[in-house]
Formats: structure tokens, C-alpha cells, sequence
């Protein structure tokens, strides 16, 4: 078990190495002046020589990378180059909104896939089934820009115009100040996030529910008199449980890294929405810190879903 | 009294194909503290008969009644069904790993059992759970109970599969092929420890199997069924002293163990038939050898005999005066050993090491210093139980793994010094026929580019010559060459085991080895794939080793046999000297583990008392 958890560890340090190193040479060789961007259209050149001497540019990649490295191990990843703050300070700054949006939706799309998945599989083939599927369809085929536009419109625009106010069209209000405040904020980011992710999440339940209910040891469980409730919730989503945890242990690291479209339709000011303004601006160590947050945040999830697989199947103990 | 008692049972399942009829107007009565048999080949809806009386089969219609204890289980409520489930009625699967779950301690499951019909308090089910583990023969029961089914090995996983069927006590228990998963050895404890558990409780046991030799010997009565039908039932001893249908008959002489020497076996012609379609007459009539055109046109009546044996038949069954085998087969297999060794293998072992979970290292020894000897033209049985190590051997010899020590050589040119292009020759020489004929035909190919697959692997011929052999090859392993061009899907197993044999024989091997061609078979599919393989022996010369756990199959065919325990070859003789005078003391345990039907007589001392007409669901609407 230790011994695992060293090895798993140390491999994820090494991931996370390769990747700061792949994403440093990416910026070396693509095109665009950092020292432009920060001094503007105007700037002269020795105004540009002496930008990039601060920020270190002229020196060789290696050095640059080797300094980068030194200062990142010591929690360091740099300031921005629009607005001279440090990178860490801003990530963190940024790194609630999306945890909220992240892990709020989880609970909702687990609430609205799973259900959905068990009625599919349970009644497969019947009306309730197709109920799912067409459901199923609609989720995993609307971009999610396109369903955040349409719960904009249906959820907020549309009971303003007659004069109610349902919920903001955006913003994010931070949880300890004001729970309620919080949720109503998040309301239709989760929604949104929700129904796109619930359709994969009702897609996988139906898909191993209905192939674990083949399984033999189903058969055995009716055998023993059991409930159907008993036998699909006991024996059949026990065994369901595995494949669920491994795709949500992915997705919620994935989505941990920045949801990108819909921190840009409602406006939060999250990992992802910071991201796509890093992008824009060619701000070279936010886009380096956000990749490697991503990155982290994939690390640990694996661990925890080999932790979990362990713990949750006892064959492979 | 009869403990349950079906009348009329006809079961319809509606798929995508159409409806199968599963079963066709089946009664039958079992008495209490007996042991009644199912026999049947897959397919003969023996285990749909069972599972959509006990419910479960949702998709099922099911007509007629089922009489458990005095009530009818099909007009019952669910919820009355359920509760007679496990509480009245215990059930027993084939495969016990796949039928306990994987996820729960082999206790929890057991104690669930008595959770679901019983106010119980935990301690006291978990004291009970341990009691019946140990009646059941599991040792330190009260550790085991916390151990999970992969930690077991399958004799014991059946332990708990027949302890959970057992902890309420059920008068009734149905056991579904209950010893087909298992090795001989084990097959043997297992109905051993059913048989005493029915003695010691006084529980009645329906045992459904295709393993005519195992019912032989424990059943009290003995229903056959085929194509969902019921063709005979009576008595077991009677049964099969001299069979009153003639596909009773068929099964008993097509099966190896009536016939102990290398004479060619009876099959039964044809293959099961689909249910999906009812004939207008009897349902064995396309594959029956008495049949006439009476048996085609109408349906038969239903002969019931003075000993109360009954069948589904125009005729009573009669031994034919003379086999009908060829002279060819009849001849016993003659002087045919050249002498040449093909196969001459010295000190062979292999070690393997896996990972477990987080990083354990285990060494696991295969192969344990085997030498091994095969003569051109002669049939080597190889047997022994699952894990052995006999496939790994048959790997190994057609170098498809590597030995750690040791030296194989085929037709004198030891295989571990080639060069690749050697290698690549080397590979002509010697073919392999897989036990799932299933699983190892892809399904996505034509069986004519099956068949020609090695021939075009090593470049032999032309498109056109290619095309002629293969269906020279189809014609030679008894198919239709015009069928070149369907999917592996469109035959039968027994005619994909005639695909796969016929793609070993493109490059015509100094060496075949058959990796149990016929154990996932029908036992009158199998009589017609091991004449097969005899005659075309006979014929080509070719040279066989052929692995399988079943013995009487090995003994039919074989000239030779080596039995294989733990990784290592214990006993090596000729068929007749083995079987004769086994020396080793786990060839002896393995041969006295096999049930074997008893010869047919041949006597008929009944005399037919009634014949009425059998008006089947379908003829009554």
C-alpha cells in the first residue's frame, strides 16, 4: 500500500515535470513577443530589450526553464505580464468559483443521470426506456453554450420581462458571505453543466446496469427471494459503482481545471473563464499555472480512483 | 405425494427473432425425498423450464400449472412467488464464480438469504451461515465467512452455492448443471455432497444436466427433453437399460463412454433445431433414424408402457440390427505409427511471474520438467484438470510461448534455435483447433478467408488456387463448399469446429494439436466431430494431440494418453493399459471420479399399455 502510494506519487510528480516542460517549449517556439504585449504598439526598442531583460527572456530556454522550475518548487509560478500580480494569488483567487461549479454540479447530475440511467436499464425496451434515451440524446447532442443560452432565456430573461426576477443571469457570490446567495447564484450554471453531463452519466448507468443485470449473480439474487428493489440497488448498482467512479473521477478533474464555456455564459470568474483571458493576452506563466493546476488536479484524481477502485472492488485488493 | 407437479407447462419467449418456444406442453411430477433428473443437449429448454416455473424469466408467457406443494406457482402472485423463492425452493447454478457476486463476503451473501424471508437477528444468522458452511464441508468456516468468492477455489464456491440453497431448508432444490464448471474430481465430491445433504435433510432434488452418465447413476427419474419438448420420462434404471425413444437411444450411443475403444461412435445426425419454428410433426423426426413419413407429417402420440415410462413417439425405439458405420470406421485403427517422432519434448518448464493488486510479486510454476513424446501418426490424449498446466504445454509446443527451461523439438529441429525464416516454416508444421468454436472464429470474416488465412499468411497459391482449396477443405471437413462465403454466425458449433479444423488442415501440419475441440459440444455433435477427426486421420495420416479433461472422450480417441497434475505428466501408457491398470494414484482418482451411463442392455421387458393422442398448445388454438 505504501509502496503503491510512493510509486503512484512519484509518477505524478514526473507527469506533472514533463508537462510544465512541454508546455514551456510550446511558448518558446510559437510566435508573439511577450515584451510586446506587455509594453504595447509604441513601445521602443529598448524599451522592449529592457522588458525582456527584467522578465528574463533573452536568456537561453534552459536557463529560463531551470529558474521557472526552481521558483515553482518553492511555490512560486511568476507574475502576470498584464497586470504584474502574482500567478498563484490569481489562481487561487479563481479557484472557488470553479470548485463550486464543479462540485455543486456533480451532485446535480449525479441526482438527474443516475435515476434516469437505473429507469432505463430497469424497464429497458419499454416506454420508460425510451423516455431516458430521448433524454439521453438531447443532453449529449445540445452544445452547452446552446443549453445555457436556452435556460438564460427561459429561466431569467423571460420572468424578468413580466416583472420576476427567478434568478441572476451570472456572477458568483462567494459561500461564506452568504450561502443562499451562493446557490441562487450557481442555480443555472449547475443546471447547465448538469443536464449536459447527466445524459453521459444516464448513458453509462444504463449501459453497465443493463449488462450487470445479465450478470449470473442476478439471477442468483432473484433466486434468493430478494426485492427487486434489493436486487437492483444491493447487488445490481454495487457493481455498477465502479465504472461510474472511474468516469467521475476524470470528469471532475477534467472540469477542475476550468469549465470553460460556462464560466463564459454566465459570466464567473473561474479557472476556465481566466484561462480563455491568458489565452487571449498571451500571458504566458497564468496559461503555464493553469495547465499545471489542470494537470495536478488529474494527477490526484487518478490516485484516488485507484484508492477508491481498491476499496470498492475486492478483487483487485 | 408429489412435492410439485407440472401439467401442461408451455413456455413461449417473445425476441427480436420471433418467439421461442422454449417448452411445448411438458408435465411432470416430482415426488418428495426423490431425486429427479432433466436431461437434454443446450437448447432443449431444460434450464428455461426450471427458471420460468421458479420466475425468472420476466420476459417469459408461460401456460399450464405448476403444482408446488398444492399451489399453482403460475397463477400466484409475484410477491408469493418470491417469497417461495430461496424460503421453498433453493437454487443451485453451474457456474458458482459467476454466480456469486463478486463484491460481498461469500457470508454476507449467504446471510442475506435468511435476512430476506426470516426475522433474524445478525449474530444468529451469521451462527447459522457458519454451521451450514461447515456441514457443507468448508474448513474454519467462521474465517471463511469473511472472504470473498475469487478466494475460493470452484469445487468450494459450489460449496457455497449448494450451503446458501440449503440454509432455509428448502424442501425443494433445483441444481441447473450444477457439476458442469467443475473438474471430474471435484464434479464427483460435489454430487457426493448433494446426494448426502438430500439424505440427511430430506430435500427433494431436481438436477437439470446434459451429463447422461452422472444421471445414471443418482437419479431416481429421468426426464428427456428435446427442442423444448418432452420426448421421454420413466424410471431410471428402465431408462436406460433400453430406452423407449429413439433420441434417448442416439444420446446413449453417441456418447464415448458406451464405447470403450476406438470404434467409431453413433452420432446423431443433423443439429438441434431452431424453436423458433414448431414442425408440423415430431420434433426429432429431421434427425431421427427410425423416422418415417408419418413422423413428419403428424404429430406423435404420447406411448405410455407398462413400467410407467412414457414417450413422445410413433414407434417404440429398437437397436438396429447392424450399425449403420461404414466398414472404414469399423476397423479398428491399425498399425499407422511410422515410429518418426514429431514431437519430442525434454525437461520442459515454465514459470510465470505476476503482479497483484499494489505490487505483490507471485511465482507461479506451470510447468514442472515435462517430457513429452509424439509419433507420426498416432493420437496422444493429454488430460488433466483446469490449471494443470495442459494448454500451457500446447502453447508451448506450437511456440507460442516460451519455455524457461528445456527443449522442444519438432520433427527433430529443436524450435528455440531458429532462425526467423526457419520459424516461419516451422509454423506450417505444426496447427491448433481451439475449444470455443465461438469465441475463435471472428465473426466479422467470411469462413472461406478463415480458411484460407494460413495459406495466405505463407503465400501459397493464387487467389484461384486458394479459393479451390479451401473448398476442397470444406468438402473434406463435411461442408457444404458453397458456403465459402458466410459468416462464421450462420453455422452451428459443431460445423464451426469443422471450420476450424479445416483451417489447421490448409497446410497440411505434421502436427494438430486440439485444444479440447470438443467439450463446449453436444454429445451427439461432439460423436460427429470425433469421427471426424478419426477418419481424417485415417485418411491424411495426420498426427494428433489432443487435450481434454474428459476421459471417455480421450480413451475413444487416443492411442496413447499422459496425465497431467500440478505441471508435471504423472502417468503416461497406452489407452488400454491406463484405463486397464491406472498405476499412478490421481489417474486412478480421476477415473473413478467419471460416471458412466450403464451399457444398454438392449432387453425390453415392457410392454406398451396406452397410446393417446399428445395435443401440444399449438394444435389446441
Amino acid at each position: 500500500m505504501i509502496a503503491f502510494l510512493t510509486r503512484r506519487l512519484s509518477f505524478g510528480v514526473l507527469v506533472l515535470f514533463t508537462l510544465s516542460a512541454f508546455v514551456f517549449l510550446l511558448f518558446y517556439v510559437a510566435p508573439g513577443d511577450p515584451a510586446r504585449m506587455i509594453a504595447g504598439e509604441k513601445a521602443t526598442a529598448q524599451q522592449l530589450a529592457q522588458i525582456r531583460e527584467n522578465l528574463g527572456l533573452d536568456r537561453p530556454i534552459l536557463v529560463q526553464y531551470a529558474s521557472f522550475l526552481g521558483d515553482a518548487l518553492r511555490g512560486d509560478l511568476g507574475f502576470s505580464y498584464r497586470n504584474q500580480q502574482p500567478v498563484v494569488d490569481l489562481i487561487v483567487r479563481r479557484i472557488p468559483v470553479t470548485v463550486s461549479l464543479v462540485l455543486g454540479g456533480v451532485v446535480v447530475w449525479l441526482a438527474i443521470g443516475i435515476p434516469i440511467g437505473i429507469m432505463s436499464a430497469r424497464f429497458a425496451g419499454g416506454l420508460r426506456d425510451r423516455l431516458g434515451q430521448v433524454f439521453i440524446l438531447i443532453g449529449l447532442s445540445f452544445p452547452t453554450f446552446v443549453l445555457g443560452m436556452l435556460a438564460l432565456y427561459t429561466l431569467y430573461f423571460l420572468p424578468r420581462k413580466n416583472g420576476v426576477v427567478l434568478f441572476p443571469p451570472g456572477g458568483y457570490a462567494p459561500l461564506l458571505d452568504d450561502p443562499l446567495k451562493w446557490a441562487w447564484h450557481l442555480t443555472l450554471p449547475w443546471l447547465t453543466l448538469a443536464l449536459v453531463t447527466a445524459a453521459i452519466y444516464a448513458r453509462l448507468t444504463r449501459g453497465q446496469l443493463l449488462s450487470v443485470l445479465g450478470e449470473d449473480y442476478i439471477r442468483t439474487a432473484r433466486a434468493k427471494g430478494l426485492s427487486e428493489r434489493r436486487v437492483i440497488y444491493k447487488h445490481g448498482m454495487r457493481a455498477t459503482l465502479t465504472a461510474l467512479v472511474t468516469q467521475l473521477g476524470a470528469d471532475i478533474a477534467v472540469m477542475l481545471g476550468g469549465v470553460i464555456v460556462i464560466e463564459q455564459v454566465y459570466g464567473l470568474q473561474g479557472v476556465g473563464s481566466m484561462a480563455v483571458q491568458a489565452v487571449r493576452n498571451q500571458d504566458r506563466p497564468i496559461i503555464i499555472g493553469v495547465v499545471l493546476l489542470g494537470g495536478l488536479f488529474i494527477v490526484i484524481s487518478n490516485i484516488l480512483v485507484d484508492l477508491l477502485y481498491a476499496a470498492l472492488d475486492p478483487r483487485t485488493r | 405425494m408429489a412435492l410439485i407437479e407440472a401439467r401442461n407447462v408451455t413456455i413461449r419467449i417473445p425476441t427480436e427473432d420471433g418467439v421461442v418456444h422454449a417448452a411445448n406442453s411438458v408435465s411432470f411430477s416430482v415426488e418428495e425425498g426423490e431425486l429427479f433428473g432433466i436431461a437434454g443437449e443446450s437448447g432443449s429448454g431444460k434450464s428455461v423450464l426450471m427458471q420460468a416455473i421458479a420466475g425468472l424469466l420476466p420476459g417469459a408467457e408461460i401456460e399450464g400449472e405448476v403444482l408446488f406443494d398444492g399451489h399453482d406457482m403460475l397463477t400466484m402472485s409475484e410477491a408469493e412467488r418470491r417469497a417461495l423463492r430461496g424460503a421453498q425452493i433453493g437454487m443451485i447454478f453451474q457456474d458458482p464464480l459467476s454466480s456469486l457476486h463478486p463484491f460481498y463476503t461469500i457470508g454476507s451473501q449467504i446471510a442475506e438469504m435468511i435476512h430476506a424471508h426470516e426475522k433474524v437477528d445478525k449474530t444468529e444468522a451469521r451462527r447459522r451461515v457458519v454451521e451450514m458452511l461447515e456441514r457443507v464441508g468448508i474448513a474454519e468456516a467462521d474465517k471463511r465467512y469473511e472472504a470473498y468468492p475469487h478466494e475460493f477455489s470452484g469445487g468450494m464456491r459450489q460449496r457455497v452455492m449448494i450451503a446458501m440453497a440449503l440454509i432455509l431448508r428448502p424442501p425443494l432444490i433445483i441444481a441447473d448443471e450444477p457439476t458442469t464448471a467443475l473438474d471430474v474430481t471435484v464434479q464427483a465430491q460435489i454430487v457426493e455432497l448433494l446426494d448426502e445433504m438430500r439424505r440427511s435433510f430430506g430435500t427433494t432434488v431436481i438436477m437439470i444436466t446434459h451429463d447422461l452418465g452422472l444421471l445414471s447413476s443418482v437419479a431416481d427419474h429421468v426426464m428427456v427433453m428435446y427442442a423444448g419438448t418432452r420426448l421421454e420420462i420413466g424410471a431410471t434404471g428402465a431408462l436406460f437399460a433400453m430406452p423407449t425413444h429413439p433420441y434417448t437411444l442416439g444420446l446413449l450411443r453417441s456418447s464415448p463412454a458406451a464405447d470403450s475403444d476406438g470404434r467409431a461412435l453413433i452420432p446423431i445426425a443433423g443439429k438441434p433445431p431452431s424453436l423458433l419454428a414448431r414442425p408440423r410433426g415430431c420434433v426429432f423426426a429431421p434427425r431421427c433414424a427410425q423416422a418415417t413419413d408419418l413422423c413428419h407429417m403428424s404429430p406423435p402420440p404420447l406411448r405410455r408402457y407398462s413400467d410407467a415410462t412414457e414417450a413422445l413417439c410413433h414407434f417404440t425405439a429398437s437397436l438396429p440390427e447392424a450399425a449403420p458405420v461404414s466398414e472404414l470406421a469399423t476397423s479398428p485403427p491399425a498399425s499407422r505409427k511410422s515410429g518418426r517422432y514429431v514431437v519430442e519434448a525434454s525437461g520442459l518448464s515454465l514459470t510465470y511471474r505476476t503482479k497483484k493488486g499494489f505490487g505483490r510479486a507471485v511465482e507461479n510454476q506451470v510447468l514442472n520438467g515435462v517430457d513429452l513424446t509424439v509419433r507420426k501418426g498416432e493420437t496422444l490424449g493429454l488430460v488433466g484438470e483446469s490449471g494443470c498446466g495442459k494448454s500451457t504445454l500446447a502453447r508451448v509446443l506450437a511456440g507460442l510461448a516460451v519455455p524457461t527451461d528445456g527443449e522442444v523439438k519438432i520433427q527433430g529441429e529443436p524450435i528455440a534455435s531458429l532462425t526467423a525464416a526457419r520459424w516461419r516454416a516451422m509454423r506450417r508444421r505444426v496447427q491448433m483447433v481451439f475449444q470455443d468454436p465461438f469465441g475463435s472464429l471472428n465473426p466479422r470474416r467470411r469462413v472461406g478467408a478463415i480458411i484460407s488465412d494460413p495459406l495466405r499468411i505463407h503465400d501459397i497459391g493464387t487467389a484461384a488456387t486458394r479459393k479451390a482449396r479451401v473448398q476442397e477443405l470444406m468438402e473434406i471437413v463435411g461442408l457444404n463448399p458453397e458456403h465459402f462465403n458466410r459468416f462464421p454466425s450462420e453455422f452451428s458449433g459443431g460445423q464451426r469446429q469443422r471450420i476450424g479444423i479445416a483451417r489447421a488442415l490448409a497446410l497440411e501440419p505434421a502436427l494438430i494439436i486440439l485444444d479440447e475441440p470438443v467439450s463446449a459440444l453436444d454429445v451427439s455433435i461432439q460423436a460427429q466431430i470425433l469421427n471426424l477427426l478419426q477418419a481424417l486421420q485415417r485418411d491424411l495420416g495426420l498426427t494428433y494431440l489432443f487435450i481434454s479433461h474428459d476421459l471417455s472422450v480421450v480413451r475413444h480417441i487416443c492411442d496413447r494418453i499422459a496425465v497431467m497434475d500440478k505441471g508435471q505428466i504423472v502417468e503416461s501408457a497406452s489407452a488400454e493399459k491406463l484405463f486397464g491398470a491406472p498405476e499412478h494414484p490421481f489417474t486412478r482418482e480421476l477415473l473413478g471420479a467419471t460416471h458412466h451411463p450403464p451399457a444398454l442392455t438392449g432387453v425390453d421387458t415392457r410392454s406398451l399399455i396406452a397410446e393417446t393422442p399428445f395435443m401440444t398448445q399449438e394444435a389446441l388454438v
